[in-house]
Protein backbone atom coordinates (compact mmCIF):
# COMPACT_ATOMS: atom_id res chain seq x y z
CA UNK A 1 0.00 0.00 0.00
CA UNK A 2 2.83 2.55 0.84
CA UNK A 3 4.74 1.45 -2.13
CA UNK A 4 1.76 2.32 -4.08
CA UNK A 5 1.33 5.27 -2.21
CA UNK A 6 4.58 6.45 -3.21
CA UNK A 7 4.44 5.71 -6.82
CA UNK A 8 1.28 7.13 -7.21
CA UNK A 9 2.83 10.61 -6.03
CA UNK A 10 5.85 10.30 -8.29
CA UNK A 11 3.76 10.00 -11.19
CA UNK A 12 1.56 12.63 -10.28
CA UNK A 13 4.89 15.48 -10.00
CA UNK A 14 5.54 14.27 -13.37
CA UNK A 15 2.26 14.95 -14.96
CA UNK A 16 2.03 18.64 -12.64
CA UNK A 17 5.87 19.45 -13.94
CA UNK A 18 6.49 18.22 -17.19
CA UNK A 19 10.32 17.95 -17.80
CA UNK A 20 9.97 20.24 -21.13
CA UNK A 21 7.33 23.05 -19.64
CA UNK A 22 7.88 25.42 -16.90
CA UNK A 23 5.38 27.42 -17.21
CA UNK A 24 2.60 24.96 -16.90
CA UNK A 25 -0.41 27.60 -16.34
CA UNK A 26 -3.89 27.33 -18.33
CA UNK A 27 -4.96 30.65 -16.61
CA UNK A 28 -3.06 33.45 -15.33
CA UNK A 29 -4.76 36.33 -13.43
CA UNK A 30 -2.23 38.84 -13.09
CA UNK A 31 -2.72 42.18 -10.99
CA UNK A 32 -6.47 42.33 -10.99
CA UNK A 33 -8.49 45.05 -9.85
CA UNK A 34 -12.19 45.23 -9.52
CA UNK A 35 -15.01 48.05 -8.03
CA UNK A 36 -18.44 48.31 -8.27
CA UNK A 37 -18.83 51.94 -7.33
CA UNK A 38 -17.18 52.79 -4.11
CA UNK A 39 -17.28 49.20 -3.32
CA UNK A 40 -13.56 47.24 -3.89
CA UNK A 41 -14.21 43.94 -4.95
CA UNK A 42 -10.78 43.21 -5.96
CA UNK A 43 -7.67 44.51 -5.50
CA UNK A 44 -3.81 43.38 -7.18
CA UNK A 45 -4.94 40.35 -6.92
CA UNK A 46 -2.58 37.66 -9.15
CA UNK A 47 -3.19 34.06 -9.34
CA UNK A 48 -1.85 30.90 -11.28
CA UNK A 49 -4.40 28.30 -12.52
CA UNK A 50 -2.15 25.15 -13.15
CA UNK A 51 -3.14 22.95 -16.21
CA UNK A 52 -5.50 20.25 -15.68
CA UNK A 53 -5.61 20.51 -12.35
CA UNK A 54 -8.84 21.75 -10.17
CA UNK A 55 -8.23 24.68 -8.41
CA UNK A 56 -11.00 26.25 -5.66
CA UNK A 57 -11.87 29.78 -4.94
CA UNK A 58 -12.58 30.10 -1.55
CA UNK A 59 -13.57 32.50 0.59
CA UNK A 60 -16.34 34.09 3.23
CA UNK A 61 -19.03 35.74 1.12
CA UNK A 62 -18.31 39.41 -0.47
CA UNK A 63 -14.84 38.25 -1.00
CA UNK A 64 -15.14 38.26 -4.76
CA UNK A 65 -14.73 34.88 -5.66
CA UNK A 66 -17.41 35.21 -7.84
CA UNK A 67 -16.39 38.51 -9.45
CA UNK A 68 -12.86 37.17 -10.51
CA UNK A 69 -14.72 34.32 -12.11
CA UNK A 70 -16.29 36.14 -14.05
CA UNK A 71 -13.80 38.37 -15.08
CA UNK A 72 -11.83 35.17 -16.39
CA UNK A 73 -14.96 34.31 -17.95
CA UNK A 74 -14.97 37.69 -19.98
CA UNK A 75 -18.25 38.17 -18.31
CA UNK A 76 -17.06 40.88 -15.95
CA UNK A 77 -14.25 43.56 -17.34
CA UNK A 78 -11.50 44.19 -14.89
CA UNK A 79 -10.58 47.91 -14.04
CA UNK A 80 -7.07 47.26 -14.59
CA UNK A 81 -4.93 43.69 -14.86
CA UNK A 82 -5.20 40.72 -17.34
CA UNK A 83 -6.11 37.70 -17.19
CA UNK A 84 -4.69 34.92 -19.86
CA UNK A 85 -5.68 32.05 -20.98
CA UNK A 86 -2.93 29.36 -22.57
CA UNK A 87 -1.10 32.57 -22.97
CA UNK A 88 -4.04 34.93 -24.66
CA UNK A 89 -5.57 38.08 -23.30
CA UNK A 90 -9.05 37.47 -21.99
CA UNK A 91 -11.26 40.27 -24.11
CA UNK A 92 -14.46 38.32 -23.79
CA UNK A 93 -16.66 35.35 -23.67
CA UNK A 94 -14.28 32.69 -25.71
CA UNK A 95 -14.38 29.24 -27.00
CA UNK A 96 -11.67 28.55 -24.63
CA UNK A 97 -13.79 28.85 -21.03
CA UNK A 98 -17.39 27.20 -20.01
CA UNK A 99 -19.07 27.92 -17.30
CA UNK A 100 -21.37 26.34 -15.01
CA UNK A 101 -23.71 28.65 -13.36
CA UNK A 102 -24.67 28.18 -9.60
CA UNK A 103 -28.61 28.63 -10.59
CA UNK A 104 -28.34 26.34 -13.44
CA UNK A 105 -29.48 28.77 -15.75
CA UNK A 106 -31.03 25.99 -17.78
CA UNK A 107 -33.88 27.31 -20.43
CA UNK A 108 -36.98 26.28 -19.28
CA UNK A 109 -38.85 25.76 -22.41
CA UNK A 110 -36.17 23.28 -23.87
CA UNK A 111 -35.68 19.78 -23.12
CA UNK A 112 -32.05 18.05 -21.58
CA UNK A 113 -31.05 17.05 -24.92
CA UNK A 114 -31.57 21.01 -26.56
CA UNK A 115 -29.79 22.44 -23.21
CA UNK A 116 -26.96 20.58 -22.80
CA UNK A 117 -26.50 20.90 -26.60
CA UNK A 118 -27.11 24.37 -26.51
CA UNK A 119 -23.53 25.56 -26.07
CA UNK A 120 -22.91 23.56 -29.98
CA UNK A 121 -26.30 25.49 -31.45
CA UNK A 122 -24.66 29.03 -30.54
CA UNK A 123 -21.91 27.96 -32.35
CA UNK A 124 -23.54 26.49 -35.14
CA UNK A 125 -22.88 23.52 -35.39
CA UNK A 126 -25.38 20.83 -36.85
CA UNK A 127 -28.42 19.45 -35.26
CA UNK A 128 -27.45 15.76 -35.10
CA UNK A 129 -23.54 16.49 -34.71
CA UNK A 130 -24.31 18.45 -31.80
CA UNK A 131 -27.18 15.83 -30.66
CA UNK A 132 -24.55 12.97 -30.67
CA UNK A 133 -22.24 14.87 -28.77
CA UNK A 134 -24.60 15.98 -26.03
CA UNK A 135 -25.99 12.52 -25.82
CA UNK A 136 -22.36 11.34 -24.50
CA UNK A 137 -21.82 14.29 -21.97
CA UNK A 138 -25.60 13.30 -20.76
CA UNK A 139 -24.68 10.05 -20.43
CA UNK A 140 -21.24 10.58 -18.50
CA UNK A 141 -23.13 12.87 -16.32
CA UNK A 142 -25.82 9.93 -15.62
CA UNK A 143 -28.71 11.19 -17.25
CA UNK A 144 -29.27 8.98 -19.71
CA UNK A 145 -32.71 8.36 -20.37
CA UNK A 146 -33.53 11.90 -19.04
CA UNK A 147 -32.83 13.86 -22.63
CA UNK A 148 -36.29 14.59 -23.28
CA UNK A 149 -36.96 15.75 -19.80
CA UNK A 150 -37.64 19.38 -19.33
CA UNK A 151 -35.98 21.23 -16.37
CA UNK A 152 -39.02 21.28 -14.09
CA UNK A 153 -39.15 17.36 -13.95
CA UNK A 154 -35.64 17.29 -12.50
CA UNK A 155 -34.67 17.57 -9.02
CA UNK A 156 -31.89 20.91 -8.51
CA UNK A 157 -28.79 17.72 -8.50
CA UNK A 158 -30.08 17.06 -11.90
CA UNK A 159 -30.34 20.07 -13.12
CA UNK A 160 -26.92 21.02 -12.18
CA UNK A 161 -25.63 17.57 -14.04
CA UNK A 162 -27.48 19.15 -17.18
CA UNK A 163 -25.52 22.87 -16.73
CA UNK A 164 -22.03 20.37 -16.21
CA UNK A 165 -22.96 18.27 -19.28
CA UNK A 166 -23.85 21.67 -21.52
CA UNK A 167 -19.98 23.23 -20.43
CA UNK A 168 -18.52 19.43 -21.10
CA UNK A 169 -20.24 19.29 -24.37
CA UNK A 170 -18.37 22.72 -25.57
CA UNK A 171 -15.15 21.06 -25.00
CA UNK A 172 -13.26 24.14 -23.35
CA UNK A 173 -10.21 23.59 -22.13
CA UNK A 174 -10.84 25.67 -18.81
CA UNK A 175 -14.17 25.33 -16.98
CA UNK A 176 -15.43 27.48 -14.77
CA UNK A 177 -17.46 26.35 -12.01
CA UNK A 178 -19.52 29.24 -9.73
CA UNK A 179 -20.62 27.43 -6.75
CA UNK A 180 -22.28 24.65 -8.88
CA UNK A 181 -23.04 22.44 -5.78
CA UNK A 182 -24.80 25.39 -3.53
CA UNK A 183 -28.28 25.08 -4.96
CA UNK A 184 -28.05 20.99 -4.66
CA UNK A 185 -29.45 18.99 -1.49
CA UNK A 186 -26.39 17.73 1.02
CA UNK A 187 -26.46 14.09 -0.14
CA UNK A 188 -26.23 14.74 -3.96
CA UNK A 189 -23.46 17.21 -3.17
CA UNK A 190 -21.27 14.67 -2.01
CA UNK A 191 -21.81 12.28 -4.26
CA UNK A 192 -21.43 15.46 -7.31
CA UNK A 193 -18.05 16.01 -5.34
CA UNK A 194 -17.08 12.78 -5.89
CA UNK A 195 -17.93 12.76 -9.58
CA UNK A 196 -16.10 15.59 -9.69
CA UNK A 197 -12.72 14.07 -9.14
CA UNK A 198 -13.48 11.24 -10.93
CA UNK A 199 -14.11 14.11 -13.54
CA UNK A 200 -11.04 16.12 -13.54
CA UNK A 201 -9.20 12.80 -14.00
CA UNK A 202 -10.87 11.95 -16.78
CA UNK A 203 -11.08 14.67 -18.93
CA UNK A 204 -7.83 16.58 -18.62
CA UNK A 205 -9.42 19.95 -18.19
CA UNK A 206 -8.47 23.22 -16.24
CA UNK A 207 -11.08 23.19 -13.37
CA UNK A 208 -11.91 26.54 -11.46
CA UNK A 209 -14.06 25.95 -8.84
CA UNK A 210 -15.85 28.71 -6.41
CA UNK A 211 -16.94 27.44 -3.36
CA UNK A 212 -17.82 29.04 0.30
CA UNK A 213 -17.66 25.56 1.94
CA UNK A 214 -14.04 24.71 3.07
CA UNK A 215 -14.79 21.20 3.09
CA UNK A 216 -16.15 20.80 -0.92
CA UNK A 217 -12.96 22.71 -1.27
CA UNK A 218 -10.10 21.03 0.35
CA UNK A 219 -12.20 17.50 -0.83
CA UNK A 220 -11.99 18.29 -4.90
CA UNK A 221 -9.10 20.63 -5.06
CA UNK A 222 -6.02 19.73 -5.97
CA UNK A 223 -5.07 23.99 -5.41
CA UNK A 224 -6.85 25.80 -2.79
CA UNK A 225 -7.01 29.44 -2.88
CA UNK A 226 -8.07 31.29 -0.06
CA UNK A 227 -9.49 34.37 -0.62
CA UNK A 228 -10.20 37.42 1.88
CA UNK A 229 -12.41 39.98 1.76
CA UNK A 230 -11.78 44.13 2.51
CA UNK A 231 -9.79 44.17 0.15
CA UNK A 232 -10.00 41.14 -1.41
CA UNK A 233 -6.75 39.62 -2.08
CA UNK A 234 -5.16 35.81 -2.02
CA UNK A 235 -4.67 35.22 1.49
CA UNK A 236 -2.90 31.79 0.59
CA UNK A 237 -2.55 28.93 -1.69
CA UNK A 238 -2.60 25.56 -0.51
CA UNK A 239 -2.18 21.87 -2.17
CA UNK A 240 -2.83 18.78 -0.31
CA UNK A 241 -0.26 16.34 -0.81
CA UNK A 242 -0.69 13.22 0.68
CA UNK A 243 -4.83 12.40 -0.14
CA UNK A 244 -5.08 13.52 -3.51
CA UNK A 245 -4.84 10.01 -5.14
CA UNK A 246 -6.73 8.17 -2.28
CA UNK A 247 -10.20 6.92 -3.02
CA UNK A 248 -13.24 9.17 -2.49
CA UNK A 249 -14.12 7.19 0.47
CA UNK A 250 -10.85 7.33 2.46
CA UNK A 251 -10.52 11.26 1.98
CA UNK A 252 -12.94 12.52 4.34
CA UNK A 253 -10.59 10.84 7.39
CA UNK A 254 -7.13 11.88 6.20
CA UNK A 255 -5.56 13.26 8.73
CA UNK A 256 -4.12 15.65 6.04
CA UNK A 257 -7.28 16.44 5.02
CA UNK A 258 -8.96 17.40 8.34
CA UNK A 259 -5.65 19.18 9.50
CA UNK A 260 -6.68 21.38 5.73
CA UNK A 261 -9.90 22.31 6.65
CA UNK A 262 -9.07 23.50 10.52
CA UNK A 263 -6.31 25.48 9.05
CA UNK A 264 -8.14 27.20 7.09
CA UNK A 265 -11.34 27.55 9.61
CA UNK A 266 -8.63 29.73 12.00
CA UNK A 267 -7.79 31.97 9.16
CA UNK A 268 -11.39 32.44 7.71
CA UNK A 269 -13.16 32.87 11.02
CA UNK A 270 -12.21 36.42 11.77
CA UNK A 271 -14.10 37.11 8.64
CA UNK A 272 -17.06 36.10 9.08
CA UNK A 273 -20.08 38.26 10.44
CA UNK B 1 -54.24 22.78 -15.20
CA UNK B 2 -52.81 20.09 -17.28
CA UNK B 3 -55.62 17.61 -17.04
CA UNK B 4 -58.98 19.71 -17.11
CA UNK B 5 -61.22 16.96 -17.92
CA UNK B 6 -63.32 17.03 -19.96
CA UNK B 7 -65.76 15.94 -17.19
CA UNK B 8 -65.52 19.14 -14.79
CA UNK B 9 -65.79 21.12 -18.35
CA UNK B 10 -69.51 19.82 -19.44
CA UNK B 11 -70.30 20.38 -15.45
CA UNK B 12 -69.07 24.10 -15.24
CA UNK B 13 -71.25 24.54 -18.73
CA UNK B 14 -74.62 22.64 -17.26
CA UNK B 15 -74.20 24.63 -13.90
CA UNK B 16 -74.33 28.13 -16.11
CA UNK B 17 -76.52 26.89 -18.37
CA UNK B 18 -78.99 25.42 -15.87
CA UNK B 19 -78.78 28.89 -14.10
CA UNK B 20 -79.55 31.05 -17.02
CA UNK B 21 -82.31 28.43 -17.76
CA UNK B 22 -84.21 28.67 -14.20
CA UNK B 23 -82.87 32.74 -14.00
CA UNK B 24 -85.44 33.30 -17.22
CA UNK B 25 -88.12 30.56 -15.97
CA UNK B 26 -88.63 32.97 -12.96
CA UNK B 27 -88.29 35.31 -15.16
CA UNK B 28 -85.97 38.18 -13.41
CA UNK B 29 -86.84 40.62 -16.33
CA UNK B 30 -89.34 40.57 -19.25
CA UNK B 31 -86.65 41.05 -21.69
CA UNK B 32 -84.47 37.81 -20.23
CA UNK B 33 -84.93 35.06 -22.84
CA UNK B 34 -84.44 31.45 -20.97
CA UNK B 35 -81.22 29.33 -22.13
CA UNK B 36 -83.23 26.87 -24.56
CA UNK B 37 -85.44 29.78 -26.27
CA UNK B 38 -82.01 31.63 -26.60
CA UNK B 39 -80.70 28.68 -28.11
CA UNK B 40 -83.87 27.81 -30.31
CA UNK B 41 -83.02 31.43 -31.70
CA UNK B 42 -79.36 30.47 -32.76
CA UNK B 43 -80.38 27.45 -34.54
CA UNK B 44 -82.64 29.12 -36.65
CA UNK B 45 -80.32 32.01 -37.28
CA UNK B 46 -77.96 28.92 -38.37
CA UNK B 47 -80.23 27.47 -40.68
CA UNK B 48 -81.76 30.50 -42.21
CA UNK B 49 -77.81 31.56 -42.68
CA UNK B 50 -78.61 34.78 -41.08
CA UNK B 51 -75.55 34.57 -38.53
CA UNK B 52 -73.15 33.85 -41.72
CA UNK B 53 -74.15 36.83 -42.78
CA UNK B 54 -73.41 38.45 -39.85
CA UNK B 55 -70.28 37.10 -39.13
CA UNK B 56 -68.89 37.54 -42.51
CA UNK B 57 -69.49 41.49 -41.74
CA UNK B 58 -68.21 41.31 -38.09
CA UNK B 59 -65.35 38.92 -38.64
CA UNK B 60 -63.44 41.84 -41.02
CA UNK B 61 -62.63 44.63 -38.86
CA UNK B 62 -62.18 42.06 -35.95
CA UNK B 63 -59.79 39.31 -37.86
CA UNK B 64 -57.92 42.84 -39.21
CA UNK B 65 -57.32 44.71 -36.43
CA UNK B 66 -56.62 41.83 -34.46
CA UNK B 67 -54.23 40.61 -36.64
CA UNK B 68 -52.58 44.46 -37.09
CA UNK B 69 -52.43 44.50 -33.37
CA UNK B 70 -50.72 41.35 -32.82
CA UNK B 71 -48.02 42.18 -35.56
CA UNK B 72 -47.54 45.73 -35.03
CA UNK B 73 -48.50 45.21 -30.82
CA UNK B 74 -45.35 42.35 -30.60
CA UNK B 75 -42.44 44.19 -32.20
CA UNK B 76 -43.46 47.54 -30.88
CA UNK B 77 -43.44 45.54 -27.13
CA UNK B 78 -40.02 43.88 -28.50
CA UNK B 79 -39.07 47.70 -29.15
CA UNK B 80 -39.95 49.07 -26.13
CA UNK B 81 -38.84 46.27 -24.19
CA UNK B 82 -34.70 46.04 -25.32
CA UNK B 83 -34.55 50.03 -25.48
CA UNK B 84 -35.09 52.54 -22.63
CA UNK B 85 -35.56 55.38 -25.17
CA UNK B 86 -38.32 53.56 -26.88
CA UNK B 87 -40.08 52.67 -23.98
CA UNK B 88 -39.88 56.79 -22.69
CA UNK B 89 -40.87 57.46 -26.40
CA UNK B 90 -44.04 54.55 -27.03
CA UNK B 91 -45.11 53.61 -23.24
CA UNK B 92 -46.70 56.65 -22.54
CA UNK B 93 -48.65 56.39 -25.55
CA UNK B 94 -50.22 53.11 -25.08
CA UNK B 95 -51.00 53.74 -20.96
CA UNK B 96 -53.29 56.54 -22.10
CA UNK B 97 -54.86 54.56 -25.33
CA UNK B 98 -55.56 51.79 -22.60
CA UNK B 99 -56.89 54.13 -19.67
CA UNK B 100 -59.09 56.25 -22.42
CA UNK B 101 -62.59 55.95 -22.51
CA UNK B 102 -63.29 54.36 -26.21
CA UNK B 103 -66.80 54.90 -26.37
CA UNK B 104 -66.27 58.89 -25.89
CA UNK B 105 -63.25 59.12 -28.88
CA UNK B 106 -65.71 56.73 -31.34
CA UNK B 107 -67.02 60.24 -32.84
CA UNK B 108 -63.59 61.46 -33.19
CA UNK B 109 -62.34 58.47 -35.11
CA UNK B 110 -66.22 58.79 -37.30
CA UNK B 111 -65.28 62.04 -37.89
CA UNK B 112 -61.48 61.43 -38.92
CA UNK B 113 -61.99 58.07 -40.54
CA UNK B 114 -65.77 57.97 -41.86
CA UNK B 115 -68.27 55.42 -41.05
CA UNK B 116 -66.80 52.30 -42.40
CA UNK B 117 -64.14 49.47 -42.22
CA UNK B 118 -61.47 51.89 -41.11
CA UNK B 119 -62.92 53.25 -38.29
CA UNK B 120 -64.17 49.84 -36.86
CA UNK B 121 -60.64 48.38 -37.22
CA UNK B 122 -59.12 51.45 -35.40
CA UNK B 123 -61.54 50.47 -32.39
CA UNK B 124 -60.25 46.91 -32.36
CA UNK B 125 -57.29 48.11 -32.54
CA UNK B 126 -57.25 50.69 -29.52
CA UNK B 127 -58.73 48.21 -27.41
CA UNK B 128 -56.40 45.16 -28.41
CA UNK B 129 -52.52 46.79 -28.81
CA UNK B 130 -52.24 48.42 -25.34
CA UNK B 131 -52.03 45.28 -23.48
CA UNK B 132 -50.16 43.77 -25.94
CA UNK B 133 -47.69 45.93 -26.20
CA UNK B 134 -47.11 46.65 -22.57
CA UNK B 135 -47.32 42.85 -21.61
CA UNK B 136 -44.55 42.16 -24.21
CA UNK B 137 -42.76 45.11 -23.55
CA UNK B 138 -42.78 44.06 -19.43
CA UNK B 139 -41.33 40.69 -20.12
CA UNK B 140 -38.59 41.43 -22.54
CA UNK B 141 -37.07 43.83 -19.47
CA UNK B 142 -37.75 41.21 -17.09
CA UNK B 143 -35.97 38.21 -18.84
CA UNK B 144 -34.01 36.33 -15.91
CA UNK B 145 -30.60 38.15 -16.40
CA UNK B 146 -28.50 34.33 -15.86
CA UNK B 147 -29.74 32.78 -18.60
CA UNK B 148 -29.24 36.44 -20.80
CA UNK B 149 -25.45 35.21 -18.95
CA UNK B 150 -25.42 32.10 -19.81
CA UNK B 151 -25.99 32.83 -23.25
CA UNK B 152 -23.13 35.35 -23.46
CA UNK B 153 -20.88 32.68 -21.98
CA UNK B 154 -21.54 30.56 -24.49
CA UNK B 155 -20.82 32.85 -27.40
CA UNK B 156 -24.49 34.20 -28.21
CA UNK B 157 -24.52 37.16 -30.81
CA UNK B 158 -26.88 39.56 -30.07
CA UNK B 159 -29.30 38.43 -32.65
CA UNK B 160 -28.89 34.32 -30.94
CA UNK B 161 -29.87 36.41 -27.47
CA UNK B 162 -33.36 38.07 -28.79
CA UNK B 163 -34.44 34.66 -30.87
CA UNK B 164 -33.05 32.03 -28.34
CA UNK B 165 -33.25 33.47 -24.84
CA UNK B 166 -35.39 36.53 -24.76
CA UNK B 167 -38.56 35.91 -27.02
CA UNK B 168 -39.16 32.00 -25.71
CA UNK B 169 -38.65 33.70 -22.01
CA UNK B 170 -40.85 36.32 -22.96
CA UNK B 171 -43.33 33.99 -24.85
CA UNK B 172 -45.61 33.12 -21.82
CA UNK B 173 -46.55 36.66 -21.00
CA UNK B 174 -46.50 37.70 -24.90
CA UNK B 175 -49.07 35.52 -25.39
CA UNK B 176 -51.17 36.26 -22.15
CA UNK B 177 -51.35 39.65 -23.53
CA UNK B 178 -52.58 38.73 -26.91
CA UNK B 179 -55.06 36.56 -25.03
CA UNK B 180 -56.38 40.09 -23.33
CA UNK B 181 -55.57 41.90 -25.96
CA UNK B 182 -57.95 39.62 -28.31
CA UNK B 183 -60.46 39.45 -26.12
CA UNK B 184 -60.51 42.96 -25.56
CA UNK B 185 -60.54 43.14 -29.58
CA UNK B 186 -63.40 41.11 -29.62
CA UNK B 187 -65.24 44.01 -27.17
CA UNK B 188 -63.90 46.70 -29.43
CA UNK B 189 -65.53 45.04 -32.87
CA UNK B 190 -68.43 44.78 -31.11
CA UNK B 191 -68.81 47.90 -29.63
CA UNK B 192 -67.86 49.59 -33.04
CA UNK B 193 -70.98 47.83 -34.25
CA UNK B 194 -72.84 49.30 -32.15
CA UNK B 195 -71.61 52.15 -32.18
CA UNK B 196 -70.42 53.38 -35.38
CA UNK B 197 -72.99 51.81 -37.95
CA UNK B 198 -74.77 48.87 -36.89
CA UNK B 199 -73.48 45.57 -39.52
CA UNK B 200 -72.99 42.00 -38.48
CA UNK B 201 -73.65 40.54 -35.30
CA UNK B 202 -73.88 44.11 -33.77
CA UNK B 203 -76.94 44.57 -36.06
CA UNK B 204 -78.39 41.82 -35.12
CA UNK B 205 -78.21 42.79 -31.32
CA UNK B 206 -79.39 45.89 -31.94
CA UNK B 207 -82.49 44.93 -34.61
CA UNK B 208 -83.78 42.19 -32.19
CA UNK B 209 -83.93 44.23 -29.04
CA UNK B 210 -85.49 47.18 -31.03
CA UNK B 211 -88.32 44.38 -32.20
CA UNK B 212 -88.05 42.74 -28.67
CA UNK B 213 -87.03 39.53 -30.49
CA UNK B 214 -84.91 38.93 -27.03
CA UNK B 215 -84.16 35.27 -27.73
CA UNK B 216 -82.67 36.72 -30.81
CA UNK B 217 -80.57 39.22 -29.40
CA UNK B 218 -78.90 36.85 -26.67
CA UNK B 219 -78.12 33.96 -28.97
CA UNK B 220 -76.09 36.50 -31.03
CA UNK B 221 -74.35 37.50 -27.88
CA UNK B 222 -74.08 33.86 -26.79
CA UNK B 223 -72.42 33.14 -30.11
CA UNK B 224 -69.81 36.18 -29.90
CA UNK B 225 -68.72 34.45 -26.64
CA UNK B 226 -68.65 31.13 -27.97
CA UNK B 227 -66.40 32.27 -30.81
CA UNK B 228 -64.05 34.35 -28.39
CA UNK B 229 -63.89 31.11 -26.03
CA UNK B 230 -63.02 29.00 -29.29
CA UNK B 231 -60.43 31.46 -30.27
CA UNK B 232 -58.61 31.94 -27.14
CA UNK B 233 -58.31 27.62 -26.84
CA UNK B 234 -57.02 27.67 -30.44
CA UNK B 235 -54.00 30.38 -29.40
CA UNK B 236 -53.46 28.59 -26.59
CA UNK B 237 -52.83 25.68 -28.36
CA UNK B 238 -50.69 27.43 -31.39
CA UNK B 239 -48.51 28.37 -27.75
CA UNK B 240 -48.35 25.18 -26.35
CA UNK B 241 -47.22 24.11 -29.71
CA UNK B 242 -44.48 26.88 -30.03
CA UNK B 243 -42.91 26.28 -26.75
CA UNK B 244 -43.69 23.11 -25.45
CA UNK B 245 -42.20 23.71 -22.03
CA UNK B 246 -43.72 26.79 -21.13
CA UNK B 247 -46.81 25.95 -19.30
CA UNK B 248 -44.86 23.85 -16.66
CA UNK B 249 -43.30 26.14 -14.25
CA UNK B 250 -39.61 27.21 -14.48
CA UNK B 251 -36.23 25.33 -13.84
CA UNK B 252 -35.52 27.61 -11.42
CA UNK B 253 -38.24 27.59 -9.12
Amino acid sequence: MAMHQIEKSYDNLQVVVPPADVAQSAVSVRNVSKGYGNVEALRDLSLEFPRGQLTSLLGPSGCGKTTLLKIIAGLLKADSGDVEVNGVKVAGPGPDRAFVFQDFALLPWANVMRNVAFGLELRGIAKSEREAIAEKYIKNVGLAGFERSYPHELSGGMRQRVGLARALSVDAQVLLLDEPFSAVDEQNRRKFQEDMLELVQKEKKTFIFVTHSIEEAVYVSDQIAVLLPRPSRVSEVIRPTSFRHKDAANIRRDPEYLDIIDRIWASLRNYVE
Amino acid sequence: MKHRSLLLKLLSALLVFGAWEIAGRIPVSFAFPTFLESMQALLAMTLDGRIFVAYAETLKPLVVGIVISAVFGISLGLWTGLSQRFDWLFSPVFIVMQAAPLAALIPLLVMAYGIGLTSKVFVVCIMAMPVIVLNTSGAVRNTPSSIKEMATSFLARDRDVILKIIIPAASPVIFSGLRLGISAGFIGAILAELKITPTGVGDIITYSRSIADYPSMYAAIFSIIALAVVFLNLLERFENFLFAGNNRGYASD
